[in-house]
């Protein structure tokens, strides 16, 4: 396994999310001018209901396989060869080109937002976006094409029935899964003794200055939440009040450091958190390079997100994209993937093809695998599901901007 | 005919600059006052309103780290002027031959992206870093002391980031003094001290106002240093308008704030203008 701290793909993640706020100014200026003559009469709603069958099917009747597919999709969410691609090209003929252009849902949503509302294709024919505000909006705006499921037959073969039709997208109408993963406690070994188990501990002032708290909303906010006990998925405004007074005293009180995008896990392996919220696949890539951090979904249960696969409005290339996007099912490639990223595959077949995998190894490389497969957080069992909750989802706009507004207000004071 | 043709010249070479200027500052600007006033969301759209109350929310709401970044940026500002003079003046006066030289070395480190290295002084300045941890190890720092997270970070950030738009200016103003008017200066018996004073110093504030301009303006705005150095409480403007925009979708708030953070800027410049006795601002920019 590489070190991630080297891999030129982890430094682009690291950089880009950043290095777009300066752009972004720009872009700003760029979306005005284009709005100056929307600005007269105001900026249009486009929102768009559930589409029906006839139209997904007019739409998709009459389009071909182009040999040629953009695949947008976060940093190291793919093995460094590329194998899983590879052999795509090879037994498909199309060639793919691979992007690490994501790093963050909403700089990527922002960057994108005024190009789809322009009708302007964003030249990517597959992106990957977590379930939460962004992925709302993007159905909302009908900024997605609807999936043609008789074109995924490995989909609906091989997908754990947990991974098909979701709560935030009804019938996988706009997209499939293509990795879940979990936002728990990630600790630093060095310097946190006791192992941690509790939420509690991101509150404990015996840790004043050395917690390290996530800048999403969504994130934050579900910790809050869960801290009060509330799960997160039925928690009401009041709610959300007491959880963002809570956060805020928390703050006050000197117990965070920071507020984190992706930048906390080098902080916790370096020591300038001890303990954070963090995600899964990280600490167990950060483990495999040998640094003192781990991973806990705190007894009072964590988040479960999945990051989808997707087809922008205006894409290129819709057809090859279902097929790559389907291929990613083959129980054989899902392993491949899996067993790179270290989160959770929507495809349960990878278990078993792990396991036989491992019982032809020898030494370490088989005790690694073994561990892995053993894994409740990357093959969680049903026990392990049940303490899982999924974010908070305002339900009209104002609510959205309430929720936001509450705890940006704890995060960017 | 041809006398016509030769007074419209100018302005027809200009013509190219005066498009560019109309296409990404004028439309943009105006367009960006015009999205400011609206209001709405994204999923139901944004309507022309003329809300002026826009720009009352937002401040309201933000003036904390508006105020912050003032601060932020003034101080970093002055540090880089302390810092930054004496260094054009050893490099005007006594750089002698490797003056160039020395210019080059002072924007080396610039060759490299402004994030990448924001992220390195993250890297150095870590709490038990190659920096801190020996020290820390040595008993020579306690335990829980660390810079990365404080307003200490940011503003050293911000000094280093913008540093080399403050020398410039000002050693290209040092360097036009001529080395005569210095020697003329002593051969009125005056001290070297009151030379500089009455001399060297007042040739140079030119340089020091358009240094000042162009260090207090982007580091006032400045989201990245905030973003990477900073910890909590340490929220820039730029950071919010970013928020605003990228998060929120909030676009009306997101322009109001930006056009706040101008007049605001704008409004700063002016006084300091004055107050440095600069008769006029634009004059003393372009010079």
């Amino acid at each position: 396994m590489h070190d991630p701290r080297t891999s030129p793909a982890f430094l682009r993640g690291m950089t880009r999310s950043r290095s777009v706020s300066r752009r972004d100014v720009f872009r700003l200026t760029g979306l005005s001018a284009a709005g100056l003559a929307l600005s007269a009469c105001g900026v249009q709603g486009q929102q768009k209901a559930a589409p029906k069958p006839s139209e997904v099917a007019d739409f998709w009747a009459g389009k071909k396989k182009n040999g040629k597919v953009v695949f947008a999709n976060w940093p190291e969410y793919m093995p460094e060869d590329r194998g899983p691609l590879k052999k795509f090209e090879q037994e498909t003929g199309i060639t793919v080109e691979y992007l690490e252009v994501i790093e963050e849902n909403a700089s990527f949503f922002g960057k994108a937002e005024p190009q789809l509302r322009a009708g302007q294709p964003l030249g990517y024919d597959i992106i990957v976006m977590t379930n939460g505000t962004q992925f709302a909006k993007m159905q909302a705006l009908g900024y997605l094409v609807a999936l043609d499921h008789k074109q995924l037959p490995n989909f609906a073969a091989n997908a754990g029935a947990k991974y098909k039709n979701p709560a935030y997208d009804p019938n996988n109408t706009y997209s499939i899964p293509y990795t879940s993963g979990m936002t728990g406690i990630a600790y630093n070994t060095k310097y946190v003794k006791d192992p941690i188990k509790s939420i509690q501990a991101l509150f404990d002032p015996k840790y004043k200055g050395k917690v390290g708290m996530m800048a999403d909303s969504q994130e934050i906010a579900n910790y809050g939440l869960l801290a009060l006990g509330v799960a997160p998925e039925q928690s009401t405004r009041a709610d959300w009040d007491k959880a963002a007074a809570m956060l805020q005293k928390q703050r006050e009180d000197g117990i965070v450091r920071k507020y984190y995008d992706q930048d906390y896990i080098d902080a916790v392996s370096k020591g300038d958190v001890w303990l954070t919220m963090g995600w899964s696949g990280d600490v167990f890539q950060r483990q495999l390079a040998g640094e003192p951090v781990a991973f806990v979904v705190p007894e009072e249960g964590g988040t479960i997100w999945t990051d989808n696969m997707m087809i922008p409005k205006g894409a290129a290339n819709p057809v090859d994209a279902l097929m790559l996007m389907d291929y990613l099912y083959k129980p054989e490639i899902a392993a491949e993937l899996t067993e790179y990223i270290q989160y959770v595959t929507p495809v349960p077949a990878v278990k078993d093809l792990l396991s036989t995998k491992a019982a032809g190894l020898k030494g370490e490389d088989k005790e690694a695998l073994e561990a892995m497969i053993e894994s409740p957080l990357i093959f969680p069992t049903e026990a392990d599901y049940a303490k899982l909750h999924t974010y908070v989802t305002p339900s009209t706009p104002a609510e959205q901007e309430a929720f936001e507004s509450m705890f940006q207000a704890v995060t960017q004071g | 005919m041809r006398k016509v043709r030769a007074a419209a010249a100018p302005y027809l070479l200009a013509l190219p600059a005066w498009i560019w200027f109309a296409i990404f500052f004028v439309v943009p600007i105006a367009a960006m006052a015009s999205v400011s006033l609206t209001t709405g969301n994204l999923l139901e759209g944004f309507q022309q309103t003329f809300s002026f109350s826009n720009y009352a929310k937002a401040v309201g709401q933000y003036h904390t780290q508006l105020i912050r970044s003032l601060i932020y940026g003034g101080i970093a500002t002055l540090i880089m002027l302390v810092l930054a003079y004496p260094m054009a003046y050893w490099i005007a006066f006594k750089g002698g031959r490797r003056k160039s030289m020395y210019l080059f070395l002072l924007l080396l480190p610039f060759f490299v992206s402004f994030v990448l290295r924001t992220i390195s002084w993250g890297f150095l300045l870590a709490d038990d870093g190659i920096l801190f941890g020996p020290l820390k190890s040595a008993g020579l720092l306690p335990g829980d002391f660390h810079v990365l997270a404080t307003d200490v970070a940011v503003i050293g950030g911000l000094v280093y980031n913008f540093l080399p738009f403050m020398v410039l200016p000002i050693y290209v103003a040092l360097e036009r003094v001529d080395p005569r008017v210095v020697e003329a200066a002593y051969d009125l018996y005056a001290s070297r001290w009151a030379a500089f004073r009455k001399v060297v110093l007042p040739l140079s504030l030119p340089g020091v106002f358009a240094g000042v301009l162009m260090t207090f303006v982007p580091a006032t705005a400045d989201p990245v240093n905030a973003r990477i150095l900073g910890g909590t409480g340490n929220t820039m403007i730029g950071n919010i308008i970013q928020t605003e925009y990228l998060t929120n979708n909030d676009y009306p708030t997101a322009s109001a704030l930006s056009f706040t953070l101008m007049a605001v800027l704008l409004v700063g410049i002016f006084v300091y203008a004055r107050s440095l006795g600069t008769e006029n601002v634009l004059e003393a920019a372009a010079r």
